[in-house]
């Protein structure tokens, strides 16, 4: 009887690794296919279309970049890029420079996820609590979505030092925080407000039957009910953090954060136009390591739910 | 077993229950509703679909409040009685919380009670030996099957000594066998537990199987016709089902239900013979 217990548990481990692995698989074979298409542009696609030197024309449109080390540098030339010292005679190289502030857009990201989440998992609460703060809150929160707020990241960045709350003093990572978490804020709020309202109405009964209060409900039933509408949230909240926070960085003012080595690596586009690319893929690798942190947590939350209903 | 008539576990009195009231759909769900339920006894409400048999059920259970008329439940208001948790419910879907192990499903309303964690945990081994089910403890409630499950909710309801159990066609999904083991069970811990039961279903056997009284109810308005006493011996068991005393009363209440088709509006719809 033990030896089958432990033989269940063995077959459970082996369907959970590859259920946890080909998402991960299906991505780094996605990327290898891209890197592949762009060297093949580069190297014959391009020169067979003799657009070395010009942009190709599709119908008449500039549309095809220029097959060239300046516009498309080699991959290879990216990889090369990392070992080489971020500026002659440093110390440091692109590499870790590119680790390091990657590093930090992530500790960014993640804080404003984490923000994020608290404000619109609070929001869904005073929503599903109060029918009143629903219909008053609703409007604003559609309408925050509809106006391009990005657009306000250059008018943040520039508070810096000169906004001052209750002796904390208004720094330039502060606005990349903010608005990623204003950005992650907005599908957390709805998705937990939809789990919250999902139970059926006879658990609802139920839980009336044992005379608990909404306090009771919500933590006993709404809140667990909630979290298999928490993770698809969670996936759009976190490329939410993660675009708000770049995209402070690129705009200006910041000295930190693969956002910022993006715009400093492009001042140097003639020099080593394969440079600016370490710092793409730096962006790609946050992306990714955002997912996974998020599908970690996924995983654990939901670890004694049936499977395949949501995912 | 005390059947004393004095002690009255439920009381409804001349209760009338309207929905949506002023308005053009206004319903009359149930009309002048008089029943008295002893201690201990075990009384079932059978009746065509929307005569109004769980919302006599929600209104013991202060889900519901009565338009007109009171209700008792163990001397006491029903509001006061919930608060209380003095009964436990259990309806047709057995309703687990899936994110719950099965234990903590029959632990969540001790819960609630603010029993402490030992003691919870203890009645809930407790209870998941009364329903049979002793080893199932730390399994999720999608491992089971639908009659284990219901054995379950059962055994939740039951879990904090409630001295009343109002269960709502409890029985329904589940096939004809296993209902029938699910009958002999629950007399079975209702007769361990000394507990009052009121008990919705739409089968007549089932009916007279468990009950010492059967409540026949009839539509358009909701109401009572009849209420007829079994009479059986409260020891049941499989031989019960072949007595010619249980083929009897079968047809008794079959005639009643009958009556009830003559001069009401509905069709006699979703009343099962087996
Ligand atoms: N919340 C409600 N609002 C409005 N009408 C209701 C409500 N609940 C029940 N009713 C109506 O009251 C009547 C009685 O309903 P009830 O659910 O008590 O019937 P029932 O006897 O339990 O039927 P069934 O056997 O189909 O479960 C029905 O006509 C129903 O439409
Ligand atoms: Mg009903």
């Amino acid at each position: 009887m033990n030896k089958r217990v432990v033989n269940k548990r063995v077959v459970n481990k082996r369907v959970v690794r590859i259920g946890r692995l080909r998402p991960f698989a299906f991505g780094v074979l996605a990327l290898a296919l891209l890197l592949a298409a762009w060297e093949a542009y580069r190297n014959w696609v391009g020169p067979w279309l003799g657009t070395e030197r010009d942009v190709g024309k599709v119908l008449g449109f500039k549309l095809l970049p220029r097959a060239n080390d300046l516009a498309m540098p080699s991959v290879f030339d990216m990889g090369r890029e990392f070992g080489k010292p971020e500026i002659r005679g440093s110390s440091t190289s692109v590499f870790e420079a590119v680790v390091a502030h990657t590093f930090n857009s992530l500790k960014l990201a993640v804080a404003a996820l984490i923000l994020g989440t608290i404000v619109g998992i609070g929001a869904a609460i005073l929503m599903a609590r109060f029918r009143v703060v629903q219909r008053g809150l609703m409007p604003y929160l559609v309408i925050s979505q509809t106006i391009p707020l990005i657009a306000l990241a250059p008018l943040t960045v520039t508070w810096g030092g000169e906004i001052s709350i209750f002796g904390f003093e208004w720094q330039k990572w502060t606005s990349a925080l903010v608005l990623g978490a204003f950005l992650s804020f907005f599908p957390i709020a709805v998705g937990a407000l939809r789990g919250f309202n999902s139970p059926d109405p006879a658990s609802l009964e139920l839980m009336d039957s044992y005379a608990a209060s909404w306090w009771s409900t919500w933590r006993k039933l709404r809140l667990p009910a909630a979290i298999p509408y928490l993770a698809p949230a969670m996936r759009l909240a976190g490329s939410a953090a993660v675009f708000g926070v770049i995209v402070s960085e690129l705009s200006g003012g910041l000295t930190n954060g693969v956002g910022y080595l993006i715009l400093a690596y492009l001042q140097e586009g003639t020099s080593r136009p394969a440079k600016v690319f370490t710092a793409v893929a730096g962006t790609v690798v946050l992306g990714l390591l955002m997912a996974t942190l998020i599908n970690a947590a996924d995983r654990y939350f939901t670890r004694n739910r049936p499977r395949g209903e949501f995912s | 077993m005390t059947l004393a008539g004095d002690a009255l576990a439920v009381e409804v009195n001349g209760v009338h229950k309207v929905f949506n009231i002023g308005r053009p759909n206004r319903i009359d769900a149930l009309t002048d509703v008089q029943l008295q339920v002893a201690a201990g006894e075990f009384v079932s409400l059978i009746g065509p679909s929307g005569c109004g048999k769980s919302t006599l059920l929600r209104l013991i259970a202060d889900l519901l409040e009565p338009t007109v008329g009171t209700v008792t439940v163990n001397g006491k208001s029903p509001r006061q009685a919930r608060l209380d948790q003095d009964y436990g419910m259990a309806f047709q879907q057995a309703g687990l919380f899936e994110w719950r192990s099965v234990a903590k499903n029959i632990e969540l309303p001790l819960e609630l009670k603010g029993w402490d964690k030992a003691k919870r945990h203890a009645r809930a081994l407790e209870m998941l030996e009364l329903v049979k089910l002793p080893d199932r403890a730390d399994a999720m409630p999608w491992q089971l099957s639908g009659g284990q499950q219901q054995r379950i909710a059962i055994a939740r309801a039951l879990a904090a000594h409630p001295l009343l159990l109002l269960m709502d066609e409890p029985f329904g999904a589940l096939d004809e066998m296993t209902r029938e083991h699910m009958q002999a069970e629950l007399l079975r811990i209702c007769a361990a537990t000394q507990t009052t039961v009121v008990f919705v279903t739409h089968s007549i056997p089932e009916a007279v199987y468990l009950s010492d009284r059967v409540v026949v109810m009839s539509p358009g308005p909701g109401r009572i016709t009849s209420i007829i006493p079994v009479g059986l011996d409260r020891s049941r068991d499989e031989g019960t089902r072949e007595a010619t005393q249980f083929y009897d009363k079968i047809t008794e209440v079959r005639e009643a239900l009958r009556g009830n088709v003559a001069n009401a509006t509905d069709e006699l719809s979703g009343i099962e013979d087996r």
